[in-house]
């Protein structure tokens, strides 16, 4: 799964195939294992009953311990927004920040710091309304960090405004005539900006989620999770559909290397639609229907098919594809920003007197 | 014309021609096209004349566009510089020599050039369409109107080229060294010592030894061009300064400030973040920092000044120095991250090098305006601590303070540099690296918990500087959650408690306010004048130079230079009561005057001025003696500085 090259300098940042250096490498490891209680802070949460971010909470409360690493090297930075109170509920270390601006925090946090786990968790509204510039920068640098974008298709906080991700023709309070504005598809913006993972998850989807996450965990690089999560005060039952009956009609979950097939059993004991080209495009179609050969066969390291994917469905959620989108390789900007300053203190510690002194001094003499 | 056999590297033996003439002091401008090279020009005279000895002081002045249309008024780039035998602090009001490359550079600057003075042409420009272009309708070097100044006509690409005949450089190629010309006719002038220019060239052109040659060439051939002519009837000899015993260096303010910033990594023992953005005139504090990895010094050219800001108060929490740089407009969209990192009390330095607003304003020249917006620019009741530098070198010291008091008292500091100090340079005094004072950065590692249980308290205040732990993310049992919500004052979690913050909101001032910095002192040679002038930043050179042209006149002033504008010397407040009139010029509307006038009821009184230029001596010697007491024997006469008074 490889991408690009980049400076011989950076060569061994470069996956060449062979095992790579994973997103908690340098991070110490935990002495004795940890629980989720051991995650658990000692503040109370404060979510309306019923949000969607309790059980993200609980997924990531009893993920963390799994990854081995010590608690006081695991780091969460948020922005604003009900999903930003998320660190606040976490015994690590955290910061809740300013609106949209927690990827550059965490930027700076990552790049002098790698012996640290840095995860952002941020909302629709602070990553890609007042964040998208970070956002997107971010993806491209590819600094090791994890981004939990929690997609509830509203303004939560500010109480139930549209939000970049709300479906055109959305009634809301700012909206009354229905929204005019085209959302953005997160996934098809991630990739876009060059993001080397991309995954999606369902809130209450625990173990898919947590599958998700465990992977985002060791990439290295930035890894954008993109959590549907169900705000039942503003947009309440908005996911609903991925969560009733005939759900799995409408789901679409990749395993890389197996083509993707959903929806009840067919004869095969594989799902009974499929994945296949059309044109430049992918469509679902009644698996029994097409060719074996021409169904899909994911590829997390396409970046190609990993758009395709994030095109199935748009603005509805008739097909909604989770899982891994992509996961490649590419030189980090920590790393190879690190790289830079051992390389240039490679050459022995340098003098400060001779750095004021310049090459042109003169002497008064006293 | 071969040049090659010219002696042009002993000064003290200028060869044939007159005995030179002695100045205390001299200002040289050079002035042509954006395209001509005068900052190069004026660079290299100045490190010529640092090495000799002199005092000197700077004023790059140039337009904003990188190339504006050739030949045009908004294209007229210039370097003005004073040097003399003695301490001096500005770059002169007016040019004693003013050389013009070009009719547009004659027209922007002759106005600035006093009657008598030394004006040197490239006559090779005066073509008429080049002199209709910029709306001369008659040559000015042969209707007149240049009488009353001493005219050196030179056609300096003509003479330039013919030196470098035998280069086979195109003729182009060969008359852009016309600018060296213009440096070696300059140096023959002032006895200026050559070997660092002819060095300078070497390195520069290292890739193209043919055309690092044609500007060697060029050099001897200006420099030889005024010893074999009888055009210049006579150089000048301006002795070295006597400066106080040590090594010194010649520095730009943006230097001196990068170099304090490496040198802050040094005494607190942090690696060193800047996240920034680039902006004029501020960039160059990013170009050097990220030459200095070496040193720890991590540089992180962000997508947007936010992410400059964040990513620093990012790598702060991690426990590095984080530090951002930027000018005004940059000040405004890091606000909302400033006001963070005042709630989240983490150190952070913020450097402002501010020019002229508002908006976009005028990129590349100076102004003092940001001193309100580094004051209160923010949401909230949200103090930070506020140092200026005065000169170029004292960038440096700066930037070790604010470092300094951003690790002890845990806080965001703002530098409030300028443009005119941050191109401008001067002779530096190189400091001691050993003697800096180091600093600890006391990294909280135990609980706190008063009740002594094992829990950890973020915003438990250190009795003494009210500052807070600054507990690292890798520590174990210290983990903790900090944020733009108020917090519960010690424990540090969330609080809505009114009275909790209104309380926080009362330490922050406190901490912010009781931060010690060194008493005020007054300049008051003859310990009984009347007027107390007091001035901050960049102005202390204009200040201090008209002073001492109105106490030569025989009148008594007092001044007072204000390095942290928050918090204000303990003793400000008496020393601004202790006398009749309180005076404070300012390149703003009178921002520091209202500060002052607010806090301590003295009616201060304001002379500003918004030109985007530093203020003359002359100009604040006039407004001095303006508020001079009418019963002292020589007030009301307002004659000249006496010779070698001026600064
Ligand atoms: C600079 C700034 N502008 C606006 C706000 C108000 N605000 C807080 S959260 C928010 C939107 C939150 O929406 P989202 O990111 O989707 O988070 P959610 O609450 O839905 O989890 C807004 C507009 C703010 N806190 N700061
Ligand atoms: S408003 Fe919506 S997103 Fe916010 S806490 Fe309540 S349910 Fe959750
Ligand atoms: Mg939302």
């Amino acid at each position: 799964m490889t991408d690009q090259q980049t400076s011989p300098a950076l060569g061994a940042l470069v996956d060449l195939g062979l095992p790579g250096i994973g997103g908690l490498d340098g991070v110490p490891l935990a002495e004795t294992p940890q629980s989720a209680k051991d995650f658990t802070s000692d503040q109370e949460v404060r979510w309306c009953p019923g949000c969607g971010d309790y059980a993200v909470l609980a997924a990531v409360r009893s993920f963390l311990p799994t990854l081995g690493i010590k608690r006081e090297n695991t780091v969460f930075v948020s922005g604003i927004g009900c999903s930003s109170r998320f660190p606040y509920y976490l015994n690590t270390y955290g910061m809740h920040s300013i609106h949209g601006r927690a990827p550059t925090i965490a930027t700076g946090l990552a790049i002098t710091r790698p012996d640290l786990s840095v995860w952002v968790v941020t909302g629709d509204g602070d990553a890609l309304s007042i964040g998208g510039n970070h956002l997107i920068h971010a993806l491209r640098r590819n600094v090791n960090l994890k981004i939990l974008l929690f997609n509830n298709r509203i303004y939560g906080l500010t109480k139930g405004q549209y939000s970049p991700t709300s479906e055109q023709g959305k009634v809301t309070k700012s909206t009354p005539m229905g929204s005019i504005d085209h959302p953005f598809n997160p996934v098809s913006m991630a990739l876009g900006a060059e993001a080397t993972f991309v995954g999606r998850a369902i809130d209450s989807d625990r173990k898919n989620l947590t599958a998700v996450l465990g992977a985002a965990a060791a990439h290295r690089g930035t890894a954008l999770v993109e959590i549907l999560q169900d705000c039942p005060i503003f947009n309440d039952g908005s996911f609903d559909v991925l969560r009733k009956d005939g759900k799995e009609n409408r789901i679409v979950p990749l395993t890389h290397g197996e083509p993707i097939r959903f929806g009840p059993a067919g004869e095969d004991g594989l799902g009974s639609h499929a994945v296949v080209a059309d044109g430049l495009a992918l469509k679902v179609v009644d698996a029994a229907s097409v060719d074996p050969e021409r169904i899909v066969v994911h590829d997390a390291g396409s970046h190609e098919l990993a758009f395709a994917l994030s095109r199935l469905s748009d603005q509805d959620l008739t097909h909604t594809v989770t899982g891994i989108f992509r996961d490649t390789s590419r030189a980090t900007y920590d790393d190879a920003a690190r790289a830079q300053v051992d390389q240039a203190k490679a050459g022995g510690a340098p003098d400060l007197q001779s750095l004021l002194n310049g090459r042109d001094t003169w002497t008064v003499a006293g | 014309m071969t040049t090659g056999d010219i002696d042009v590297g002993n000064p003290s033996h200028p060869g044939v021609g007159p005995a030179p003439l002695a100045r205390d002091r001299v200002v040289i401008r050079f002035a042509g096209d954006s395209g001509d090279g005068m900052q190069l020009t004026g660079d290299r005279f100045t490190s010529e004349t640092a090495t000799f000895g002199n005092d000197l002081s700077t004023l790059p002045n140039f337009p904003a566009e990188i190339r504006a249309p050739a030949g045009t008024l908004p294209g007229v780039s210039s370097f003005q510089l004073h040097f003399a035998n003695y301490d001096i602090v500005t770059p002169g009001d007016r040019p004693d020599v003013l050389v013009a490359m070009n009719p547009a550079a004659l027209k922007a600057n002759i106005g600035d050039l006093p009657p008598g003075g030394i004006l040197i042409v490239n006559t090779d420009e005066f073509s008429k369409r080049n002199l209709t272009k910029i709306g001369y309708e008659a040559d000015p070097l042969e209707d007149g109107s240049l009488e009353t100044y001493q005219v050196h006509p030179v056609a300096m690409a003509t003479l330039t080229r013919g030196a470098l005949e035998e280069t086979g450089l195109s003729k182009k190629d060969a008359e852009r060294a016309k600018n060296m010309f213009a440096l070696g006719l300059l140096s023959w002038m002032y006895h200026r010592p050559s070997e660092g220019t002819e060095r300078f060239l070497r390195e520069k052109f290292a890739k193209r030894p043919d055309l690092a040659e044609a500007n060697i060439l060029a050099f001897r051939a200006g420099h030889a061009y005024g010893e074999t002519t009888e055009s210049f009837a006579v150089t000048y000899e301006v002795a070295p300064a006597k400066l106080q015993p040590g090594t010194y260096r010649q520095i730009t303010g943006n230097t001196a400030l990068a170099y304090g910033i490496v040198a802050a990594g040094q005494t607190t023992g942090l690696p060193v973040f800047l996240g920034s953005y680039p902006i004029t005139p501020a960039s160059d504090i990013l170009h050097e920092l990220s030459k200095h990895k070496a040193f720890g010094v991590t540089t992180f050219q962000a997508e947007d000044e936010i992410s400059g800001i964040g990513a620093a108060l990012g790598a702060s929490f991690g426990g590095s120095l984080g530090v951002t740089t930027t000018s005004g407009p940059g000040i405004a969209l890091k606000s909302e991250t400033i006001g963070l990192a005042v709630t989240l009390e983490l150190p952070l330095l913020i450097v402002d090098v501010q020019r002229g607003g508002p908006s976009t304003g005028l990129p590349t020249k100076t102004e003092q305006a940001d001193l309100l917006q580094a004051m209160f620019g923010r949401n909230g009741e949200a103090p930070l601590p506020i140092i200026a530098p005065r000169s170029p070198g004292d960038c440096f010291d700066a930037a070790v303070e604010a470092a300094r008091i951003a690790v002890t008292y845990r806080t965001p500091v703002i530098l409030l540099s300028d443009g005119a100090l941050a191109n401008g340079s001067e002779p530096w005094k190189v400091p001691d690296a050993s003697a800096l004072e180091s600093v600890d950065p006391n990294f909280a590692t135990e609980p706190n918990a008063p009740d002594g249980s094992d829990e950890f308290w973020p915003y438990l205040r250190d009795a003494d500087t009210l500052a807070r732990p600054w507990a690292v993310p890798g520590t174990a049992g210290l983990e903790h959650r900090i944020g733009g919500l108020e917090k519960a004052d010690g424990r540090g979690s969330i609080s809505y408690e009114p009275d909790n913050h209104d309380r926080m909101v009362r330490l922050r001032a406190e901490k912010i306010g009781g931060i010690r910095v060194p008493d005020a002192e007054v300049d008051d040679p003859s310990g009984d004048a009347d007027v107390l002038v007091v001035g901050w930043g960049s102005t202390y050179g204009p200040i201090v130079a008209a002073a001492r042209r109105v106490r030569g006149m025989g009148h008594r002033v007092a001044t007072l230079h204000l390095r942290n504008l928050n918090p204000f010397p303990a003793n400000l407040g008496e020393l601004l009561r202790s006398y009749r009139t309180v005076l404070v010029p300012e390149m703003n509307l009178g921002q520091l005057v209202m500060l002052l006038r607010a806090r301590y009821l003295v009616d201060a009184q304001s002379y500003t001025k918004v030109s985007g230029l530093p203020f003359k001596a002359e100009e604040l010697q006039d407004v001095f003696l303006g508020y001079l007491d009418g019963s002292h024997p020589s007030s009301g006469e307002r004659g000249s500085a006496p010779q070698g008074v001026d600064a």
